[in-house]
């Protein structure tokens, strides 16, 4: 189990120090800062291990996270744990900074002593902790006894993730389909791995205590439909949309009994924004855009290149926040660009020309061309050539995922399916999508 | 220097430092890094040239980023035009951005070469500084090549300015240092002798360092620097302390050039004439005398560099050891510093004395100070204090004393520090057996010693003591019945319970007539420990009680009940079992004649050098490794626990796996234990050099003399000089010998020397530095040795052999060492043969026939006819036949020619009896045929063809007289 938990800014200063168990000595927080912060090689392992000695650590911006233990723990819990614990940072006081976290010093002991019990993690869910967690100094005068033991009931109970007797004036349910591609291609156009991972994030302002079900076109289901008696027609349509996912993980709140045994997602949802579930697919990605590059030597001072990207998706979608990055030699001396479209720009302390184009609808193309400058060196090393990277936002899910009902249920309350708001939303982002050349 | 003008500044380098620092993590740096550099890159590309301002910028600036850890692989151009500049600023960068970054890039270099070298003959001194400088700072082989000839000229020029002349000296030092063979004094020797008459003071300071580094070398050229380096110090010993007014350092004098000085006169031995050693000896009494002054300063420089010339002279009167009022006064005064507040001083007195303690003429005066230096070992607070009071005690202790030093060691043991434990009990041991007078008082002490520190007590601690137990008769009753005593302790230590076991096992019945000591009481109190020890002292133990059965016949029941129960007869220690099962078939098997024979007492051990002593000398070694002990101690208990031959780690090398080679890791820097050449050492040697090869060692190429020498040593190798290079031959002659120069070339010359007991062999290899630089990165194939072999020396090894089976290859020895940049490479066989195996067996004319006819088959026998590359003579082929290993029967053969051997190859595996005809052609002239034929006899045929042992064994033969070195 986690012995203690450190946060440091990024010259190694301790800012937060809390230790669990007795076998976490004072010398662990030096430790980490010496082998891992302060390394003269920088370390690239999330684990490390000191002096039998584990350290888990995360980095957010500036800020080092990191879980220390003497036992033999699974690493995906503690860094499960580690990720929760970012989140519920976030959630209180928004970006995890040196800045924030020292204004926020004594609320985050508090959290820490809450979300963890003598190393074990606890109930992490953020609008539990915000029931008796708050930022406004000691509330139990205001509260009342009923209050309390509400909460009590609430995170001890069964459904420790949302409360009785919410009330909305309007029943709204808000569903994003988050996804990122990520993808590496040969110089040639050949797909060498690509997959991509997704998230399905709601954000749900229901009264009392709703049923909700989530369908999408989950291979899986849709097979067993078909065979359920339904049109072959049907049968084929749906076959050819439906997406096969690899894996996929859920929110506490779902039920996973009912997953297992009717891969029916069902669920009492929390009150506010949670993630419901992860999921993550490799086949019959759609590849928003194509990148073929060109790069020609000219002697030993020169190099030409050209860069063609294709939007591959239907014309009437429009994407987003297009940024091609294109490395350049570490010898460069000089660079001019001309590119079509958007605006281009050699960056010099990334070692890379990045092109930025703001929007750019489906099926087109565009084109980019540089002229680098070398400096002869006396290292005869040749270029490593790293691959073209590629950022982007399209209002579709690459993989393929449709959301095909969200039903809401109340028995108790005389509001019915149709009464409640839905809006749902794809996203689809790049991740590490990149083009040799 | 010229000053630093305001333009200099270099704001945009500044801004560039502060950035830097102030990014708040590694990945803000490298993009601020990134920008630097493509702006660099941009600057250095642009078609118009930079000016010499902005080149010293940038080139600053990239000197910054990879003093940072970044590589840098461009401006290395700009950086070689800022030499050829004629600002001092701009200059001074380029030369700092060369001797930081410079590789042996082949254009660059040239280019390089040029700019210094027109620096160094431009007029301007600070420019010739500049360069001098670098050349010191890069310091490569390519610099020395380059600057070697020019830098000399430069010292001693007339018209040099002082502050250059000392740039030149230092940088010639460091060039001498890196490549000593490219830096050739010659003629220029004189002259650079005289720069210590020179004016400037710095400059003779610099000098002496140079001058100093080259006497080492070559102290014959240099000789004539005594006299000079006596005058000048006696000039500044004797000045006031105003008189030298810059190089005065707190009312001393010049204390680094005096200390300089003093170190240059520890090179040479006294001097001959009159009037310089008069001069000199009045220099260090002045020393001595400044000493007693009053000190006229009390700040602590003062006093640090007054004490530093003093013990750098007290150093001196103790290399030279001929002036015993000199030794005494230095005694006296060291005496004085034994108490003084200052822990340094405490130390340094304590480890001069040390050596002072080895003079005949100051070992009295030392001994006065016995009772500060033991109230040191106690009461001191700082360890490394305690150690040398330690070592000035053992230094410093004789036959008068030695009851009191050990008594007083032995009781400051129980409170030593962890550390010096082990090197204590070594001393105390090395004492207690040097200066007994009567050797009931050493057992006594070393039984102390296993029981205050019995864990420090290494394996040759009671080796010896055993082996001196046997030794002696007289002694014998009194330790078994000590070691008795001693083991009825409730705990004792494994040590004793090891030494008790050996000891009552041989002379227990010497006590035995004591009822309250009798066999059975004895052997109780032995086994009562048994379950408490460890396997390899159970094995001791076992061999212990099989000894009983012999002594004690009436034990005999009660010890094979011993051995019969289950913990012994199935053990799971193989050793353990097998002793068990043959002890026990043994004592009921054998009559009492054969188990009187079989466990006869230990016969004497052979005197030799205490293996402890080696141990200590090995320990105070740089190159002393703790886990050599362990093995070695492991061929020592092989050694005098004749039941517990074990082979250890083996490594089998070379084409054969026959052979098994133990190599314990002996290899002692004989440097320690043999004192460098005899010019730099005035004591006597301990040991004498085992090959003589330290008297051929300072000269480079072999002379005459250096085979000679060697052939006194080893008596008949005969006048023809040892063949240098082919190893072959060297090879060759070892069929027939055992000891000799295995190879010799320029650099190096390796002795070997072995012996061989049945199927074990031991071999000693002597790696002898025949040139006057150290071997670098020295490894053998067989076992790492030291890998500094310094000029002269020789490094041993030693390797233990066991031969599994009949092998045809020798073994090969691979030897790889770094001469003076040069890597060298050497494979050698190594004078292993099958014959070495051979256990002669005498018979008679009757049974020698008898078996020679048994043995007609074809496969159990072999034979070769060849020609004699040398006339016959019977006592050299007599000669060479013994030497084989074989026995030569005399009149066996009807046919008086003919020459007749019996003997038995003895390996792991079998033991192949071989008969051995040699019949020479009648006329014996220098062409005559020798029909060799072999017999053999398998007394435990296992597989190994005996035709291949016999093939060998005839081509071992054919061998040995083809061969006209042999003998």
């Amino acid at each position: 189990m986690i012995g203690g938990l450190f946060i440091y800014n990024h010259k190694g200063e301790v800012l937060i120090s809390r230790v669990y168990r007795d076998d976490i000595g004072r010398n662990a927080v030096d430790a980490f800062r010496v082998n891992v912060i302060h390394a003269r090689q920088q370390v690239r392992s999330p684990v490390t291990n000191i002096a039998r000695t584990s350290f888990f650590h995360v980095k957010r911006s500036n800020i080092w996270l990191a879980a220390v233990t003497k036992q033999n723990v699974n690493a995906a819990m503690v860094f499960e744990f580690l990720y929760k614990m970012c989140d519920v940072m976030t959630a209180y006081f928004g970006k995890i900074s040196e800045e924030n976290i020292k204004n926020n010093f004594v609320l985050i002991y508090e959290l820490l002593d809450e979300i963890l019990d003598f190393g074990y993690p606890q109930n992490s869910e953020t609008g539990a902790l915000k029931t008796f967690i708050t930022q406004q100094g000691i509330k139990s005068q205001l509260q009342t006894k009923e209050e309390q033991s509400q909460i009590t009931s609430q995170v001890t109970g069964q459904i420790g993730w949302r409360r009785e007797g919410i009330k909305y004036r309007r029943n709204e349910l808000f569903l994003d389909v988050l996804e990122s591609v990520n993808l590496l291609m040969s110089p040639q156009g050949q797909v060498l791995s690509a997959h991509v991972s997704g998230r399905v994030v709601m954000k749900s302002y229901l009264s009392g205590m709703p049923e909700c079900k989530f369908g999408m076109n989950d291979k899986i289901v849709i097979d067993k439909q078909g065979k359920g008696g339904t049109t072959d027609e049907a049968g084929k349509s749906s076959g050819k949309q439906s997406i096969a996912i690899d894996d996929c993980t859920f929110h506490q709140c779902v039920r996973l009994s009912k997953f297992d045994s009717e891969r029916s997602i069902s669920f009492i949802p929390p009150d506010g924004e949670y993630e419901l579930m992860r999921y993550r697919t490799t086949k019959d990605i759609i590849l928003p855009f194509r990148v073929i590059p060109l790069v020609r030597e000219v002697g030993r001072t020169k190099l030409e290149v050209k860069v063609v990207i294709k939007s591959n998706f239907k014309p009437s979608l429009l994407a987003q926040k297009i940024e091609v990055r294109i490395p350049t030699p570490l010898n460069t001396s000089g660079v001019q660009v001309i590119c079509m479209k958007g605006k281009a720009k050699y960056k010099a302390s990334e070692n890379a020309i990045v092109w930025k184009i703001k929007r750019m609808a489906g099926m087109k193309e565009s084109q980019i061309s540089a002229e680098i400058e070398l400096l002869p060196t006396n290292d005869k090393k040749k270029w490593a050539r790293p691959p073209i990277s590629m950022n982007f936002e399209v209002p579709f899910a690459p993989s393929g995922l449709k959301v095909r009902y969200l039903k809401v249920f109340e028995p108790k309350l005389n509001y019915s399916d149709h009464d409640v708001i839905k809006w749902v939303r794809y996203i689809g982002r790049s991740g590490i999508y990149e083009t040799r050349c | 220097m010229p000053a630093v003008s305001k333009g200099d500044g270099m704001r945009g380098l500044a801004v560039f430092i502060s950035d830097i620092r102030n990014c708040k993590s590694k990945e803000a740096e490298i993009k601020r890094i990134n920008k630097e550099l493509a702006n660099i890159r941009s600057k250095f590309k642009g078609d118009k040239a930079l000016d010499g301002y902005s080149k010293k910028k940038y080139v600053c600036k990239l000197l910054f980023i990879f003093l940072l850890g970044h590589d840098i692989d461009f401006g290395h151009m700009e950086a070689v035009n800022l030499l050829s500049s004629n600002k001092y600023t701009e200059k001074q960068i380029g030369y700092l951005f060369i001797s930081v970054l410079v590789n042996s890039n082949s254009e660059l270099i040239r280019l390089i070469n040029n700019a210094i070298k027109n620096d160094l003959s431009s007029r301007n001194p600070t420019f010739m500084c500049l360069a001098l400088h670098c050349i010191a700072n890069v310091g490569s082989r390519e610099m020395a090549e380059a600057f070697a000839g020019e830098i000399p000229r430069i010292l001693v020029a007339g018209d040099t300015m002082d502050s250059v002349k000392q740039s030149a000296a230092l940088c010639l030092l460091r060039l001498y240092r890196t490549s000593p063979d490219l830096v050739l004094m010659g003629e220029w020797t004189s002259r650079v002798v005289h720069l210590l008459n020179d004016q400037h003071m710095g400059v003779v300071t610099a000098a002496i360092s140079l001058i100093t580094c080259l006497s080492q070398k070559n102290p014959e050229e240099f000789k004539t620097c005594v006299s000079l380096a006596v005058s000048r110090l006696s000039r500044i010993v004797s000045s006031a302390s105003t008189d030298l007014q810059d190089y005065t350092y707190y009312f001393v004098p010049a204390p680094w050039l005096s200390c300089k000085l003093l170190r240059l006169l520890q090179c040479y031995p006294p001097p001959e004439d009159g009037a310089v050693k008069g001069r000199l000896v009045e220099c260090l009494e002045t020393i001595l005398n400044k000493a007693q002054e009053p000190p006229k300063s009390k700040k602590v420089q003062h006093s640090n560099a007054k004490n530093a010339i003093l013990f750098e002279a007290i150093a001196l009167i103790i290399h030279y050891d001929s002036e015993p009022n000199l030794l005494v006064r230095a005694c006296n005064q060291l005496g004085q510093f034994l108490q003084h507040r200052e822990t340094n001083l405490r130390y340094l007195a304590l480890e001069s004395m040390c050596t002072l303690a080895s003079s005949e003429f100051s070992h009295e005066a030392v001994k006065t100070h016995i009772e500060t230096v033991i109230n040191a070992l106690k009461t001191e607070r700082d360890v490394s204090v305690r150690q040398r009071a330690a070592d000035l005690l053992y230094a410093m202790c004789d036959r008068s004393n030695a009851k009191q030093i050990v008594a007083e060691m032995l009781s400051y043991l129980e409170t030593a520090d962890y550390s010096i434990r082990e090197e204590m009990v070594l001393k105390v041991a090395i004492l207690a057996e040097k200066y007994a007078v009567d050797y009931s008082w050493y057992v006594d002490t070393i039984l102390n010693l296993i029981r205050i520190a019995g864990d420090y007590v290494s394996e040759e601690v009671w080796y010896r003591v055993i082996q001196i137990v046997i030794n002696r008769d007289d002694v014998q009753g009194y330790a078994a019945k000590t070691v008795f005593e001693a083991l009825q302790a409730p705990a004792c230590h494994e040590n004793m319970v090891k030494v008790g076991g050996y000891i009552l096992g041989e002379f227990g019945n010497l006590i035995a007539g004591d009822p309250r000591s009798s066999p059975l009481v004895q052997f109780n109190l032995l086994h009562s420990k048994f379950h408490l020890c460890s396997v390899p002292t159970r094995a001791l133990l076992l061999s212990a009680y099989i000894k009983f059965i012999n002594l004690f016949p009436e034990t005999k029941p009660t010890i094979q009940e011993v051995l019969r129960c289950d913990s012994q007869i199935r053990n799971s220690d193989v050793e353990l079992q097998q002793r068990a099962v043959e002890y026990l078939k043994l004592s009921s098997i054998a009559s009492t004649d054969v188990l009187a024979t079989v466990l006869e007492e230990m016969p004497p051990f052979p005197e030799r050098e205490s293996s402890i002593l080696a141990k200590l000398k090995k320990k105070k070694g740089p190159g002393a490794v703790s886990g050599n002990e362990l093995e070695e101690g492991k061929r020592e208990g092989g050694e005098l626990n004749g039941a517990g031959e074990r082979p250890g780690d083996s490594s089998a090398i070379g084409a054969s796996n026959a052979v098994r080679l133990h190599i314990p890791t002996h290899s002692l820097n004989y440097d320690i234990i043999y004192p460098p050449p005899p010019l730099f050492q005035s004591t006597p040697s301990p040991s004498a050099d085992l090959l003589g090869l330290r008297s051929a060692a300072p000269v480079s190429a072999a002379p005459p003399s250096a085979g000679s020498l060697l052939v006194d040593v080893f008596s008949e190798a005969g006048p023809a000089a040892p063949a240098a290079g082919a190893n072959d031959d060297g090879f060759l002659r070892f069929v027939c010998k055992n000891n000799g120069v295995l190879f010799e070339n320029q650099l190096l010359q390796i002795g070997v020397k072995s012996e061989y007991r049945q199927n074990l062999g031991r071999m000693y290899l002597f790696y002898g530095n025949k040139t006057s630089v150290q071997f670098v990165n020295f490894t053998t194939t067989l076992k790492p040795v030291d890998p500094l072999v310094e000029g002269g020396a020789q490094v041993q090894q030693v390797i233990n052999i066991e031969c599994l089976t009949v092998f045809s290859d020798a073994p090969l020895l691979n030897i790889k060492f770094r001469y003076g940049g040069a890597l060298q490479n050497l494979t050698l066989k190594l004078p292993v043969a099958i014959n070495k195996f051979f256990q002669p067996t005498e018979m008679s004319s009757h049974d020698f026939f008898q078996r020679w006819k048994q043995l007609s088959q074809p496969q159990q026998e072999a034979q070769k006819i060849f020609k004699a590359n040398h006339a016959m003579d019977t006592e050299v082929l007599k000669a060479k036949l013994l030497g084989l290993g074989t026995a030569l029967l005399e009149k066996v053969d009807p046919n008086p020619d003919n020459f007749v051997c019996a003997g038995v190859i003895q390996t792991k595996a079998q033991q192949v009896g071989c008969l051995l005809r040699l019949e020479p052609n009648a006329q014996a002239q220098v062409h005559t045929h020798f029909p060799v034929r072999a017999l053999g006899l398998e007394s435990r045929p296992l597989g190994v063809s005996s035709v291949t042992t016999l093939s060998l064994c005839v081509s071992v033969v054919h061998h040995s007289f083809i061969c006209n070195k042999c003998l």
